[in-house]
């Protein structure tokens, strides 16, 4: 492989947020086409990747498109990157996210040369968490984030911004400190950075008395606030709330899969038996954090609160189908981080649209839109129905894998029950989505609404591609679990089922 | 063989640097243009770092009767101090333009001091490390008063009271250790306690005194809780390019007179160092966290980090605990908890260093040092923050800055040797420390600027700010090489 397709899909965004921050004289025009050209090629890139990616049996759990480099021969850690089934799909979703926040973000003229420096940043950095083989450079990348969404909800976010921004940091960067102090033990335990081998070598890796429950723990409060897991929640909402939209959209997107991709990656592939002893534990909490987050989801009054709050109960499926540990419930994990990346992308896009239209988020004040706004009212509704698992829409089959793969798993006696009150979560989903719906646009229109316009043409260039993907996968999941399973044989390989 | 001892080219850098501050001295009586004493001064020290360069890599060697090393841990020191003092005086040209008189003294004295510091680091001989430690020290009691209004001569005056005070409490200590072993010579009394037998150590509990009143003595230099009660005051007070050297070279010296002492003299019984590592890790988790939370509510920007070089010592003293435990260990062929440490001190002192001359130069023009007088600074000069905002993260620790590296590797060193609860309390104190660095950032990007004017800096202090942050992110993202250079000076531990 000569041409560095992972360095150029990662660093491109990266490149552009320089030449935007430091080429004097850019019209804020040239920005956004800057912005636009510097997401567009990692996108069409890594979807090319995706085409050429090879879907051979034996090429199961082997990565792909691997670049290493010596890069600090003191410590041993490398520039080492590559992407298996697991980690491409989320590749793309963030480059798709990428360049679709773009367009998002047409609209934004408050100080547009930092905002699109910031985003691009922020794409490269979790590009960068999404392809790391190396432990250090993922922690890198994985740290690298805080700050562009640092700056980006604290500057261009509503209401409570610095409040919500720094609640943010501080929370992150405890994850963040947990799972240094884990990598830190993992480094020293088995003498390596390399993410492969440590999988690979397996606990027989682990030299030292130091308890490997202690080490997947530390690793796993850093995942399980980037999920996040109920109860290291609550950033999420204030967050999510107050970020402007396209941050919304990246946050919901794709920042959160950095935590469940995390579990997979490091805490079930590296350490499956400590994983199969606690699963009880974390199931129960994602049980809790699907019901206990759909159910605060129906008391939301704030369109976009509203959609924050059902992020944690469907963050709460990927735990649940992270730790039954079977091939389909991971298998289904995987499909609902990117489904969900898609769904919640687009209902956060056509939230801000709303707001951005109407001047309104509060769904008390709200309704009637349906009259003014008759392509949003559609895709909203599509996207809503996605998120309560429809079928032919990927939030179907992302779910249904996660509870039948979870049903079926065995790997703690009476799952069965844990499954059926995840299933209980969709019913409530069903509620709140509904609800939102006709409370936004259905009842008799309003006065004040009279001349709220509709989607503009550059808007539903990125709805059309949202609901393509989501009915993409919808029909036809094979698309996405072909390859998903490729890197997802090869953990259960290890868990021995 | 006389002359041969006496004078020996090993003693070049810190002679050429002596040299140098006599030259400034005289220098400063017949020429009208003051920048020339700066230039000389950089002159000096770039000979000086010259000679220095060149022993780099040899074996180690003793000069003046043993009174002296000559090995890559003092080297790699001696650079370290050169480079701050450099930028230091890069910084200072703007500041000390403004004073009436006796400019070429505030360079010779920052001259002199970077001369303390290297001895500092070189000596092997207690009474020899004393009188380094003076130089140092009277130098910058001096550098603390120049600006001779009250909060400077305050703060000059407690400088002095108490570091006065904690040279008696070292020298005590250092008697104590000459009476029970009979030597001053690092060496020798290594070999003086390992010829006691264990009872015979416990019986004299005048040594383990001995030993406790050194580090606390040596506490005192490197600013570690419950020996930081001047810190505060003095920052706040003294010059600011003053407070930045204080707050890089003089805290690094102290590392590295601590780790000459301990692992020369108190390295071996093991259990020994067991028991000072003990010592340090507690120092060290106390330092950071008493340093982190007082430093949440300072509203000044040079006492806030006065505070965070407190919790940055505690940092510093986790590779302190994480090396001493080398000696017992098994892994003594694996040495990243001393270069960790080292690398630490390089990438501390450039970041501190950066900060503090994007806070010259912009409390040059605000006449301020109020925190919430920053407000929109991101507008009023762009550079500076973005600068000082490049700093901040790094002191935070925060990728891709040299303070996340420096994290890392010093971390791994404490886990390697067991001390991962000490490890868990720094990642979260970073956490801490989190919330007032950024506060700084937040009130220069997100406050309204006071005044649309522009904040203009000079040429050598837009210099020395470059070279700063330059280095901060070399060492943040390609940390190698330095690192290799680190692992090198501390080979001295392990032969």
């Amino acid at each position: 492989m000569d041409f560095n397709y992972l360095t150029w899909i990662i660093f491109l965004p990266a490149l552009g947020a320089l030449i935007i921050a430091f080429l004097p004289r850019l019209s804020p025009r040239g920005v956004r086409w800057l912005a636009a050209v510097f997401t567009f090629i990692p996108l069409a890139l890594s979807i090319y990747l995706f085409t050429i990616f090879d879907r051979s049996a034996e090429m199961a759990g082997v990565m792909q498109f691997e670049e290493s480099l010596s890069w600090i021969p003191a410590i041993g850690a490398n520039y080492h990157l590559g992407v298996d089934g697991l980690s491409l799909p989320l590749m793309i979703l963030m480059a798709f996210l990428g360049f679709l926040v773009v367009l998002i973000s047409w609209k934004i003229d408050l100080r547009p040369r930092e905002y699109f420096a910031w985003l691009l940043l922020l794409e490269t950095s979790i590009l960068g968490v999404f392809c790391s083989l190396d432990l250090l450079l993922f922690f890198l990348f994985w740290e690298i984030e805080v700050i562009p969404m640092y700056f980006l909800i604290s500057i261009w976010g509503t209401g409570r911004k610095e409040y919500s921004a720094i609640k943010y940091v501080i929370y992150t960067l405890f994850g963040s400190a947990m799972m240094l102090a884990g990598i830190l033990s993992l480094y020293f335990t088995t003498g390596s950075l390399n993410m492969v081998e440590i999988a690979q070598g397996g606990l027989g890796m682990i030299q030292t008395a130091m308890p490997a429950a202690a080490i997947f723990f530390l690793l796993l409060t850093g995942f399980a606030v980037k999920l996040p897991v109920f109860p290291l929640h609550s950033w999420l909402p204030d967050a999510h709330t107050d970020a402007p939209t396209a941050v919304s959209v990246v946050l919901a997107g794709a920042l959160l899969k950095m935590g469940g991709y995390g579990m997979i990656r490091l805490c079930v592939s590296i350490f499956p038996g400590v994983a199969h002893d606690y699963a009880l534990p974390l199931i129960i909490l994602a049980v809790i954090s699907i019901l206990y987050g759909a159910a605060v989801t129906l008391r939301q009054t704030d369109l976009k609160r509203l959609i924050a709050y059902s992020s944690i109960s469907h963050m709460g499926y990927v735990l649940l189908g992270v730790f039954a540990l079977g091939q389909l419930s991971l298998t289904g994990a995987a499909l609902q981080m990117f489904s969900h990346g898609v769904i919640t992308g687009l209902l956060f896009a056509m939230a801000g649209l709303v707001m951005h239209n109407a001047g309104e988020r509060d769904l008390r004040k709200l309704g009637g839109l349906a009259r003014q706004m008759p392509i949003i009212v559609v895709v909203f509704s599509v996207a809503g129905v996605a998120s309560l698992g429809l079928p032919t829409t990927s939030g179907f089959i992302a779910e249904f894998l996660v509870f039948v793969g979870s049903f079926s798993s065995g790997v703690v006696p009476g799952i069965q029950v844990a499954t059926i009150l995840g299933v209980l979560g969709i019913v409530i989903t069903a509620g709140y989505i509904l609800w939102m719906l006709q409370r936004v646009f259905y009842g008799p229109p309003l006065k004040q609404f009279d001349k709220v316009k509709d989607a503009s043409v550059l808007d539903r260039v990125y709805m059309f591609a949202f609901i393509a993907v989501i009915m993409l996968v919808g029909i036809y999941p094979a698309i996405l679990t072909d390859v998903i399973k490729m890197g997802i044989s090869p953990i259960v390989g290890l868990l021995g089922g | 063989m006389f002359s041969e001892t006496v004078f020996t080219p090993l003693f070049l850098p810190e002679l050429t640097l002596l040299v140098s501050a006599v030259v400034v001295i005289l220098l400063d009586l017949f020429v009208k243009r003051k920048w020339w004493l700066a230039a000389v001064s950089i002159a000096g020290i770039v000979v000086s770092a010259g000679f220095a360069i060149a022993m780099w890599g040899g074996d180690s060697q003793s000069i003046f009767f043993g009174m002296m090393a000559v090995d890559n841990f003092a080297i790699f020191f001696k650079l370290l101090f050169l480079v701050i003092a450099a930028l230091v005086i890069l910084a200072s040209t703007d500041y000390v333009a403004k004073f009436a008189r006796f400019q070429g003294e505030y360079y010779a004295l920052v001259l002199l001091s970077a001369l303390g510091m290297m001895l500092m680091a070189a000596t092997t001989e207690l009474i020899s490390i004393y009188i380094a430690l003076e130089l140092t020290s009277i130098s910058l009691y001096i550098l603390v008063g120049f600006l001779k209004d009250p909060k400077s001569t305050e703060a000059s005056l407690k400088y002095l009271l108490l570091g006065a005070v904690a040279s008696a409490i070292l020298l005590f200590g250092m008697a104590l250790v000459f009476g029970f072993t009979g030597q001053t010579q690092l060496g020798e009394i290594a070999a003086a306690i390992q010829s006691l037998s264990l009872s015979g150590v416990v019986s004299s509990p005048g040594l383990m005194l001995g030993i406790v009143l050194m580090i606390a003595g040596f506490g005192f230099k490197i600013a570690a809780v419950p020996f930081h009660m001047w810190v505060p005051d003095v920052y706040e007070g003294a010059p600011t390019p003053v407070t930045a050297y204080l707050s890089v070279a003089s805290k690094a010296a102290g590392f590295a007179v601590i780790l000459r002492v301990f692992y020369s003299a108190f390295g071996i019984p093991s259990w020994l160092s067991l028991d000072w590592m003990l010592i340090f890790a507690i120092l060290a988790a106390v330092g950071m966290t008493v340093g982190n939370i007082i430093a949440l509510t300072q509203t000044n920007i040079k006492r806030m980090l006065g505070y965070s070089s407190i919790a940055q010592a505690g940092y510093l003293m986790v590779g302190l605990a994480a090396v001493s435990f080398l000696w017992e260990s098994s892994y003594r062929g694996t040495v990243t908890g001393q270069g960790g440490l080292l690398f630490f001190l390089a990438s501390y002192a450039l970041t501190n260093l950066g900060a503090f001359t994007a806070i010259i130069a912009i409390s040059n023009k605000l006449d301020s040092d109020l925190i919430a007088d920053y407000s929109g600074m991101g507008k009023r000069a762009p550079l500076l923050a973005l600068a000082l905002t490049l700093c901040l993260i790094s002191l935070i620790g925060m990728p891709p800055a040299a303070g996340f590296m420096a994290k890392f590797y010093i971390f791994s060193g404490a886990v390697q040797q067991g001390l991962l609860w000490l490890v868990i309390i720094a990642v979260i104190n970073s956490v801490i420390s989190a919330y007032y660095y950024l506060r700084v950032v937040k009130v220069m990007w997100l406050g309204k600027p006071a005044s649309a004017t522009r904040v203009p800096s000079s040429i050598a202090l837009r210099v020395a700010l470059a070279i700063s942050c330059l280095g901060v992110l070399v060492l943040g993202i390609i940390p190698g090489f330095v690192m290799k250079l680190a692992e090198m000076a501390a080979q001295m531990f392990v032969s």
